[in-house]
C-alpha cells in the first residue's frame, strides 16, 4: 500500500533530526508532530514519549528520521541516521533528506521485517499544523450511521484531525525551555497567548458566581407559591413577555454556570448563547435611548388611546354596514339586528373601558419601556402583547361568531341526516338507519328549513370576523417570526466562519505542488471551510416556540366547520 | 495534453490530462467561456426595455434601476452560475477530489475518501426526449461494503458526451485498479 506522510510545513526549516508522532497502521499513514533534535539521549526521549502517550491516550512514537543539510548529501550523517534506526526500533523507518534547501526532498523507507522487497510508493502530504490543531471536523449531515461501527472504521482524515489536536501537550515547549529534549513543532518559537484572553478568565469566574447567586434568587422568587395563584399563572401562560424573559434566563443560568464545557458543541452553544445575548441587550439599549430621547414614548402614549377609539370606529361602521345589506346581499332582517345590537354594544363596553384607562396608560408605558433594556426580544414580545391586549374584542367578536356558526353547521349535519332517515351512532362511529315517529320528522324538517336560511347571516359575520382575527394573527405571527429569528441564529459561530473559517471544517482540498522525476508525489492539505447554511443548520439554538403544525387542507377545514384555530402554538402547551 | 470534445448540448470543451505521479491523475473538462455576443444581447435587450419604460412613465428611476439589476445580475451569474472548469483529482489511497471554478475565480471543492468510493461508473439517464450519459461515482458506507448510499454525479456542468467520457473512466479504472491489487497491510 502507499505510504503517506504528513508533515507539518512548521518544519521545513528545521533542524536535522528525529521525526516524532503517530503511526496509523490501518491506513499505512505516519502523521508527523515535531522533529527532535541532537544531541539528544534516546532513553530520555523514551521516556519523555512515554509521558506523553500516558497523558493524551495518542500512541506517540519515534517515526524516523530527518536531515536538513544545506550542501550536498554527507554520508557519514546518512550512516547514522540509519543506525539510529536499530537504537529505536520503528517498522517502517521512514528517512526524510532535503539538501541545500530545495523544495524537492528524498524520502525512503527501511523494512527489516517485510514480506515484499518492493519498493512501494511515498505520498509527502504538507499541513499547516496550528490550523489543524484548532479546527473541528463536521461529519456530512446526511450519513447514515451504520450500526455495527467499529473504531477501525473512523473516517481516515478524522483520525488525523484527532491525532494533532489531542497532542497539544507535545507543543507546550518552546526553544527557551532547558529541558534535555529540543523540539521543533509550530509554537517552538514561542507559546502563544493572549493578555486580554487570560484577565478575562480571571475576571470570569467571580462574575459567574455573583451571577449564579443572583439568579438563583430570582428564580427562586418566580416559582414561590405568590406568583403561582391560578388566575396570575393563567395570565402569564397567556403572554409572550414571560415566555421570552424565562427563555432568557434559562440561558443566563446556562452561561453563568461554573461547569466547563464537556465537548465542542456545547463550547460552541455557550458561546453562540453569549454573543446573541449581548448583541439583544445592545439593540434594546438602543431602542430605548432612542425611544426616550425628545419623550418619544409620550408622544406613542397620546396616540395610543385615538388609535382604539378609531379601530372601534371601523368597526362600528362595519356592523352597520353588515346590519344593512352587505355587497347587495339580503339577509334576515331580524337576526341581522340581533347579531348586530349585540356585538355593538360589546363594543360600546370595550369603549368605556379603554377611556376609564386613559389616564393610566402613558405611565404603564413609560415604566413598560424601560424594560426594554432587558433586550430587543423582549420588546418585541411586549409589542405584540399589547396589540393582543388592543385587539381583544375581535378576538372576542372572532369566538362569539365562530361558536354561532359551529353549533348552526353541527345542527344542520345532524338535521341533514334526519332528513334522509339516518342518524350518527356514536358508538360505532358511523351513520346508521333511524326510523323516526312522524312528529320527530315533522319538528326535524321544520328546524332544518330554519337553520338552513337562516345560514348565510350567520355566516357572513362568522366570515368576516375571522378575517379580521386572522389578520391580527398574522401581525403577530410576524413579530414571533422574527423574535425567534434573534433567539436562534447562532451569531458566535457565523463570525467564527467569516473570520476563521479554518475552525470549522467541512473537509480538506488537496493541491498537486510541483513534481519532480524520481521524487515523491508532493500534495498541499488546506482545510475546506464549512458552508454558511451548514453552520446554521448545525449551530443553531433550540427556541420554544414550534410553527404551525397544521397543513393548509386541515386549516381550511377548521375553519369551514367553525372550530377555533390557534395558529401558533408554544411547545409547553397541551396540544388539543 | 488537451483534447476536445463536445459536450451534450454542442458546445467545444475541451479534457485537460496530467499524470502527476503513478498513483495520482488530474483531469480537467474546460467548458466554454462566456460569449461577448450574448452578453451584449442581453444588456441592449434589458437597456432597450428599460427606455422604452422610460419614454412611457417619465421616471428615470427605471433607468437606475434597469442598470441596478444588471449589474448584481451579472455578478451573481458570474460568482454563482457560470462554471468555467470541473475538474477530477484522483489520488490512488487517498481518495478522489472534485473542483467547480466558477467564471469569478471562486472554487467549490469536494474530496471523496478512498474509503467510501466504491466504484466510478458512467450511467444513462433519460432526460426529456434525450438520453444522456453522465459519469458518477458510487459511495459505500466503509462498514457496509455491499450497500450504495449516495451517487455524486460528475461534470454536471460541462456535460461531456460519451467518447470523453470513456477516456475520463478509463484514466480513473487504472488508479481504482491498484486498490484492489496491492495487499492491504494489517
Amino acid at each position: 500500500m502507499v505510504l503517506k506522510v504528513f508533515f507539518p510545513s512548521c518544519c521545513f526549516s528545521a533542524e536535522s533530526g528525529i521525526l516524532v508522532g503517530r503511526w496509523i497502521s490501518e491506513q499505512s499513514s505516519a502523521v508527523v508532530l515535531a522533529v527532535v533534535h541532537f544531541p539528544f539521549i534516546p532513553l530520555q526521549v523514551k521516556q519523555y514519549l512515554s509521558e506523553v502517550q500516558r497523558v493524551t491516550k495518542v500512541k506517540v512514537s519515534v517515526l524516523g528520521s530527518w536531515s536538513n543539510s544545506k550542501q550536498e548529501k554527507e554520508e557519514s550523517l546518512s550512516e547514522f541516521l540509519e543506525d539510529l534506526g536499530t537504537i529505536f526500533s520503528h517498522e517502517p523507518w521512514i528517512q526524510i533528506s532535503r539538501e541545500g534547501g530545495s523544495n524537492f526532498w528524498s524520502c525512503s523507507t527501511l523494512q527489516k521485517h517485510s514480506n515484499n522487497p518492493k519498493e512501494e510508493e511515498i505520498i509527502l502530504v504538507y499541513y499547516d499544523q496550528r490550523k489543524v490543531m484548532l479546527s473541528h471536523l463536521h461529519p456530512p449531515l446526511d450519513t447514515a450511521p451504520s450500526p455495527d461501527h467499529r473504531a477501525g472504521d473512523a473516517s481516515k482524515l478524522s483520525a488525523i484531525f484527532d491525532t494533532v489536536a489531542n497532542s497539544k501537550i507535545l507543543f507546550m515547549t518552546d526553544r527557551y525551555d532547558d529541558g534535555p529534549i529540543k523540539l521543533t513543532h509550530w509554537q517552538s518559537d514561542g507559546i502563544e497567548a493572549s493578555i486580554i484572553v487570560e484577565l478575562m478568565k480571571q475576571a470570569s469566574v467571580p462574575a459567574c458566581m455573583l451571577l449564579t447567586c443572583l439568579l438563583s434568587l430570582v428564580s427562586g422568587i418566580c416559582k414561590s407559591r405568590v406568583m403561582n395563584f391560578w388566575p396570575l399563572s393563567f395570565l402569564w401562560s397567556k403572554l409572550s413577555t414571560c415566555e421570552q424573559l424565562g427563555h432568557r434566563l434559562q440561558h443566563l443560568q446556562l452561561i453563568s454556570s461554573n461547569k466547563k464545557a464537556p465537548n465542542q458543541t456545547q463550547l460552541m452553544r455557550k458561546a453562540n448563547i453569549f454573543v446573541s445575548l449581548l448583541l439583544d441587550v445592545a439593540l434594546g439599549i438602543l431602542l430605548m435611548s432612542w425611544l426616550y430621547r425628545k419623550n418619544r414614548i409620550g408622544h406613542l402614549a397620546d396616540t395610543l388611546i385615538p388609535v382604539a377609539d378609531h379601530v372601534a370606529e371601523e368597526l362600528q361602521e362595519l356592523l352597520q354596514w353588515l346590519m344593512g345589506a352587505p355587497a347587495g346581499l339580503k339577509m334576515n332582517r331580524a337576526l341581522d339586528q340581533v347579531l348586530g345590537r349585540f356585538f355593538l354594544y360589546h363594543i360600546h363596553l370595550w369603549i368605556s373601558y379603554i377611556h376609564l384607562l386613559s389616564p393610566f396608560i402613558e405611565m404603564i408605558l413609560w415604566y413598560v419601556g424601560l424594560s426594554a433594556c432587558l433586550g430587543l426580544t423582549v420588546a418585541l414580545c411586549i409589542l405584540s402583547d399589547i396589540i393582543a391586549l388592543l385587539t381583544f374584542h375581535i378576538y372576542c367578536f372572532y369566538v362569539y361568531g365562530a361558536r354561532l356558526y359551529c353549533l348552526k353547521i353541527y345542527g344542520l349535519s345532524s338535521l341533514w341526516r334526519l332528513f334522509r332517515g339516518k342518524k350518527w351512532n356514536v358508538l360505532r362511529q358511523r351513520v346508521d338507519s333511524c326510523s323516526y315517529d312522524l312528529d320527530q320528522l315533522f319538528i326535524g324538517t321544520l328546524l332544518f328549513t330554519i337553520l338552513l336560511f337562516l345560514l348565510p347571516t350567520t355566516a357572513l359575520y362568522y366570515l368576516v370576523f375571522t378575517l379580521l382575527r386572522l389578520l391580527v394573527v398574522i401581525v403577530q405571527g410576524l413579530i414571533h417570526l422574527l423574535v425567534d429569528l434573534m433567539n436562534s441564529l447562532p451569531l458566535y459561530s457565523l463570525l467564527l466562519r467569516l473570520c476563521r473559517s479554518y475552525r470549522l471544517a467541512a473537509g480538506v482540498k488537496f493541491r498537486v505542488l510541483e513534481q519532480q522525476d524520481g521524487k515523491p508525489l508532493r500534495l498541499l492539505m488546506q482545510i475546506n471551510p464549512l458552508s454558511y447554511g451548514s453552520v446554521v443548520h448545525t449551530y443553531r439554538l433550540p427556541t420554544y416556540s414550534c410553527y404551525p403544525k397544521d397543513s393548509w387542507t386541515s386549516l381550511c377545514k377548521k375553519l369551514f366547520l367553525g372550530e377555533l384555530i390557534y395558529p401558533w402554538k408554544h411547545k409547553g402547551e397541551k396540544q388539543d | 495534453e488537451e483534447r476536445r470534445y463536445r459536450s451534450a448540448s454542442g458546445a467545444p470543451i475541451a479534457l485537460w490530462r496530467r499524470q502527476h505521479s503513478a498513483s495520482c491523475r488530474e483531469l480537467t473538462v474546460r467548458c466554454s467561456r462566456l460569449q461577448l455576443r450574448s452578453l451584449s444581447a442581453v444588456t441592449s435587450a434589458v437597456w432597450l426595455t428599460a427606455y422604452g419604460l422610460y419614454v412611457i412613465s417619465e421616471n428615470s428611476m427605471v433607468l437606475s434601476a434597469a442598470i441596478f439589476i444588471m449589474l448584481i445580475g451579472l455578478i451573481i451569474y458570474l460568482h454563482f452560475v457560470k462554471v468555467d472548469q470541473e475538474s477530477l483529482l484522483v489520488i490512488g489511497s487517498l481518495g478522489i477530489q472534485v473542483t467547480s471554478s466558477y467564471a469569478s475565480g471562486r472554487e467549490s471543492t469536494t474530496f471523496i475518501e478512498m474509503g467510501q468510493v466504491k466504484d466510478v461508473v458512467i450511467n444513462e439517464a433519460i432526460h426529456m426526449q434525450k438520453v444522456i450519459y453522465y459519469l458518477c461515482i458510487l459511495l459505500q458506507d466503509p462498514g457496509d461494503p455491499q450497500g450504495i448510499y449516495e451517487v455524486v454525479p460528475l461534470f454536471q456542468s460541462s456535460k461531456p458526451r460519451l467518447d470523453c467520457l470513456i477516456e475520463v473512466y478509463k484514466s480513473c479504472q487504472e488508479i481504482l485498479e491498484q486498490r484492489k491489487t496491492a495487499p492491504q497491510s494489517s
